[in-house]
């Protein structure tokens, strides 16, 4: 059989979003970020919004989003995606605005940003992959970084004593009232990734309903920076974050559905 | 028929009205003494009302100059003031804004630093101003009013030379010019902008290539030409957009150099000066950057310009550029009060007299 006989439009069982670009992806292989990236392209193409939509791609591994998409996007500096994606939906309340940010720039330089952004009730969504490492610059360690995780700042494990504890940021910002939705997702099977992408539908549909903040939060690897294959990484993560950040709904709705009692 | 609307008003408030009369699309702010009028004027009076003009208070200046860059991103006309400490935060934001080549509008009702200083009029932002403030090789276009007047005039005036050079305008204003009050003529209430350039990422227009804004190029041949082109504009800039003021220069043998509220005093001075025979001009640079290098070497040249001198409220800042501009043909002295303090019309009167030995 030739290909030919097999690449035929009723053969097609998936194909690339046109709202994605040609670019090579700059993420290390096996890396989540790319599925997270043309997950929302999806979810956009799928709603009819690109014309309508602008995303923000502060520092980091998610810098270049610019060069993957097919819709306009603005850089930020580390830390102020949501200060940028404010500026722009306070003049245009009408158009689509989506932050994508790491660890690093949404709970640590960005923390402020981020939280007054939530408290306001801005109506963005939040998309926050957390790796619990600083990924571009070469593995340092993250506010999210676990408890004994080595790090190339923490080499000897993560010290809770010295070095604070994992900041498990979402359940905090879930308790704002500014907030309508607040979820946790990974895209480590096929099944998680259907998931993730119902949740990002979600959550733009929550910003054309004018509801409030979004955030979507990928727990998601960091094989390059962890120092694992992508397989033992993705088998690390399962084992390891998903304990400290279970996936899983928080906040549904303007209404928390976590429980509070949990151990976080 | 054209009737013109006079009103009192103080510095703060002539620059949210004004504003709002120029078209602003945004103004996002953060409270800090001397200017905190510029934000409860465009609140009481309600901008977005009057003419759609949205206004926000942020959480910190970082964040009100990260909301400036993303309206300004989208093309919109929008505006932040601040004062000394608030405008060092903001000093990041200004660097990516003037890298992404984005239009806006600054100002800094300036007052005495370093540090938390004091809330006094000062011009120690001299420095920051015009000599970077922020990382890497930007300019911003700087228009220093001198009166309250100049205050609202240069709102609009500074919104379209940001949108003519894609770049970051700053009026450098200072506490005095802020708070006092004087009669203005308020300028003609104009539209809003209804459409926007073709670079703004407000959404790809159908049919159209998607735009995207960075200051980003990580590869440095690239980025070499991305600040060869900003030098490009620099330089026209500085053929094109040169302001000053020149009184009394025309026959003076001593020349006094002085930007804003010190302008004022400094000319009060020389008119005193004048009344005992002593002939003095006052050469006011109205825009900081770019500097009137030429018209001040023009007036180095003068054979009967026998001296000059920079007046500033600070530790003598200007007169580095008034000193290039001179290149040494004439000998030049200066006279400065620091943190806060503003000298009288005689105080200058007699550092004059000291300086040129008169």
């Amino acid at each position: 059989m030739d290909v030919k006989d097999i690449v035929k439009p009723e053969n097609l069982v998936y194909r690339k979003s046109r709202l994605m670009s040609d670019a090579t992806f700059n993420f290390c292989p096996g890396c989540g970020h790319g599925v997270v990236v043309r997950t929302i392209a999806e979810v956009i193409e799928e709603m009819g919004i690109e014309h309508d939509v602008i995303g923000i791609s502060p520092v980091g591994c998610s810098v270049f989003l610019y060069d993957f998409y097919k819709f306009d996007v603005v850089e930020a500096a580390h830390g102020r995606a949501c200060a940028v994606a404010t500026g722009i939906k306070r003049v245009q309340p009408d158009k689509y605005v989506f932050t994508y940010q790491g660890d690093g720039d949404l709970a640590a330089i960005g923390t402020g940003e981020t939280i007054h952004a939530c408290n306001r009730g801005e109506n963005l969504v939040i998309v926050f992959i957390n790796n619990g490492i600083y990924g571009m610059t070469g593995g340092q360690m993250a506010p999210t970084t676990l408890e004994g995780m080595k790090t190339t700042t923490c080499p000897r494990g993560r010290d809770v004593k010295t070095m604070g504890y994992p900041l498990n940021i979402t359940p905090l910002l879930a308790q704002l009232d500014g907030v309508c939705y607040v979820t946790r997702h990974s895209v480590h099977t096929p099944a998680n990734v259907r998931k993730l992408k119902k949740a990002f539908r979600q959550a733009f549909e929550n910003q054309r309903d004018k509801k409030g903040t979004s955030i979507v939060e990928v727990v998601s690897n960091c094989n390059s920076g962890w120092g694992l294959t992508p397989k033992a990484a993705n088998d690390w993560m399962i084992e390891n974050m998903f304990k400290k950040y279970p996936l899983g709904d928080m906040k549904v709705d303007g209404k928390l559905v976590m429980d509070m009692n949990a151990p976080r | 028929m054209e009737s013109k609307e006079v009103r009192l008003m103080k510095g703060n408030e002539a620059i949210a009205e004004a504003a709002i009369r120029a078209g602003a699309d945004a103004f996002y702010g953060y409270p800090i003494t001397p200017q905190t009028e510029v934000m409860e004027y465009l609140m009481e009076t309600d901008s977005y009302a009057r003419t759609g003009m949205v206004v926000l208070q942020a959480e910190s200046e970082v964040s009100a100059i990260n909301m400036v860059y993303g309206a300004a991103a989208t093309g919109h006309r929008v505006l932040t003031s601040s004062s000394s400490p608030g405008i060092s935060l903001m000093c990041e934001g200004i660097s990516y804004i003037a890298g992404a080549e984005l239009p806006c509008l600054l100002i800094n009702v300036s007052r005495g630093g370093p540090g938390l200083g004091t809330i006094q009029p000062s011009q120690a932002d001299y420095f920051q101003t015009v000599k970077g403030g922020g990382h890497g090789d930007y300019k911003l276009l700087t228009l220093a009013p001198k009166s309250v007047q100049e205050m609202a005039d240069f709102i609009a005036e500074g919104f379209d030379l940001a949108f003519k050079y894609r770049n970051p305008v700053m009026i450098l204003a200072d506490g005095a010019l802020g708070q006092m009050m004087e009669k203005i003529t308020l300028p003609e209430q104009r539209p809003r902008l209804s459409e926007y350039p073709d670079w703004a990422t407000n959404g790809t227009p159908e049919g159209k290539e998607r735009r995207f804004v960075t200051s980003l190029n990580l590869l440095p041949q690239q980025h070499e030409l991305v600040n060869q082109r900003l030098q490009a504009k620099y330089r026209q800039m500085e053929r094109e957009e040169v302001r000053f003021e020149s009184i009394m220069c025309d026959d003076a043998e001593y020349i006094v150099v002085a930007f804003g509220i010190i302008a004022r005093i400094a000319q009060k001075s020389i008119e005193q000066a004048r009344a005992k025979g002593h002939k003095i001009g006052l050469f006011r640079p109205i825009s900081l950057y770019p500097f009137p290098i030429g018209e001040i070497e023009a007036l180095s040249r003068e054979k009967r310009v026998r001296g000059f001198m920079s007046v500033e409220l600070n530790a003598g800042q200007m007169i580095e550029d008034v000193r290039l501009a001179i290149e040494g043909r004439k000998p030049i002295g200066f006279f400065g009060r620091l943190g806060g303090m503003v000298p009288t019309p005689e105080e200058i009167e007699n550092a004059l007299y000291r300086q040129f030995g008169l």
